[in-house]
């Protein structure tokens, strides 16, 4: 299999990215990690006429701190470097939980968590925890930058709010105001396929008190599902047994699963109920503390 | 390098790039379609047909190849891509005389048995004993977790693997 003919441009600056991008509208695609967008041209489903090629960018690849605990993800960071990332282990237990179930050893060289989250694949991993974490997107345009709430970025599959003249140049994640804790876990066939259940966990806590949760779904319904009723049920109060069977219960409430090659409805429901007790439990030896 | 086009009446409009890369230590340039995919740039442009395309939508691995050390499916890249990059396939690993170690892991261990995922196998594998020496059982399952073999149940390619990381670091 081959993509259609397309014209490859492969600028060295932002602007002239930019300006690629707005002679080709909507007829033009950005190149990323290229590991959804390489496929789905090779299946046609995408047939973009301009691939603009933005691995020669300079200084995109990056993710790093602020001194306030904002992260900062560039659009050519690898899965692989976030799989690594010795900041993640230490301070992003969701993200550093999630990075080495991406795909799999091999894609993540090439895959970026940018582009994931551009892509807007309802089964992505990424989007859930950039949800659960109340990440945004920045995207840089010919008019400047704006940012944008992962929340409202994703339109629907496939879909995001970006123009065709704007490049998601780098993905944040807010700092915590507690301690954080969290987890993602993924239930999935073998290596590398979609997850049958993804479950992301990011609740930060001060003392015993839950001061602000995040709970999101993969794979569970049409899009990204984030478990907002789950979270609040959590807020304001000890991680206690009971508070953590409630936001279980609510999540996989508000999951939407459908029977399929993967397993039952019913099966993937109670997937998400085992999945949000699991991440809640071990959070952080936090629930042992508060019981 | 030739490619040969049908004389379709946009023929002239095809767009072309010239780039240049280093294979197996030998530098090339190639002129190239952009959609040209970096696995057919191997195995059809330079003959080099170790590399095998095997499902051909980023499951399998058996396109691995490494581009500046890092495995990748040369399925899923463009031959574009690798302008001014360095790519090592399996017929990179051996010298003139002497087999590389994984090789020679995967003929005392028995690591294969069709060899179709053999190549794709061997360049994950040496990418993590670069970057990890002495790796454990569950380390090299875990770097070889990407690529699928349908004969062996897996057993002796990680076999294979220690055995070439031990023979690397004596």
């Amino acid at each position: 299999m081959y993509p259609s003919r397309f014209r490859y441009e492969a600028p060295r600056s932002l602007d002239e990215a930019i300006t690629l991008l707005r002679e080709g509208g909507d007829d033009a695609k950005v190149l990323a990690g290229g590991q959804s967008l390489v496929p789905l041209m090779k299946l046609r489903f995408a047939s973009p006429e301009l691939i603009v090629d933005i691995n020669n960018l300079p200084g995109l690849d990056y993710h790093r701190e602020d001194p306030d605990g904002t992260l900062h993800v560039g659009a050519l960071c690898r899965h692989v470097d976030l799989e690594r990332s010795e900041l993640l282990k230490s301070k992003q237990p969701t993200m550093a939980a999630a990075a080495p179930l991406i795909a799999d050893p091999i894609v993540r060289n090439r895959g970026t968590l940018v582009g994931s989250l551009c892509h807007a694949d309802p089964q992505g991993d990424w989007a859930s925890v950039a949800l659960a974490l109340g990440g945004s997107i920045v995207a840089h345009g010919p008019g400047g930058r704006r940012t944008i709430k992962v929340a409202d970025f994703v339109t629907g599959p496939f879909q995001n709010v970006l123009e065709p003249d704007e490049i998601a140049v780098e993905a944040i994640i807010p700092a915590a105001r507690g301690a954080r804790a969290g987890g993602y876990l993924k239930l999935e066939r073998r290596v590398g396929d979609f997850a049958t259940v993804g479950v992301a966990v990011a609740i930060e806590t001060s003392g015993d008190t839950v001061t602000r949760a995040g709970i999101a779904l993969t794979g569970v319904g049409g899009s990204t599902i984030g478990a907002t009723a789950a979270a609040e049920a959590l807020v304001g109060e000890p991680l206690t047994e009971q508070k953590i069977e409630l936001a279980a219960q609510l999540a996989a409430d508000v999951s939407r699963p459908r029977t399929d090659h993967r397993g039952s409805a019913e099966y993937k429901r109670h997937i998400v109920h085992t999945f949000v007790v699991r991440l809640l439990s071990r959070a952080d030896g936090f629930a042992e503390r508060a019981a | 390098m030739t490619i040969v086009y049908d004389d379709e009446p946009d023929a002239d409009e095809i767009p072309v790039r010239r780039i240049r890369f280093t294979i197996n230590g030998a530098k090339k340039v190639a002129e190239v379609e952009p959609r040209l995919l970096l696995a057919h740039l191997i195995r059809q442009g330079l003959k080099l047909t170790g590399t095998h395309t095997g499902c051909d939508t980023t499951n399998c691995g058996a396109c691995t190849v490494l581009v500046d050390g890092k495995p990748v499916k040369s399925c899923t890249m463009l031959a574009v891509q690798v302008d001014g990059h360095e790519i090592t396939t399996v017929e990179g690993l051996a010298t003139a005389s002497e087999l590389h170690p994984l090789q020679e892991g995967f003929k005392e261990e028995h690591g294969l048995q069709c060899g179709f995922c053999t190549p794709g196998m061997m360049l994950a594998a040496k990418a993590l004993l670069d970057h990890n020496p002495d790796p454990t059982e569950e380390d090299v399952r875990w770097a070889l977790s990407g690529n699928l073999c349908r004969c062996t149940g897996y057993q002796n390619i990680v076999k294979s693997v220690l055995w070439a990381a031990e023979k690397l670091r004596s």
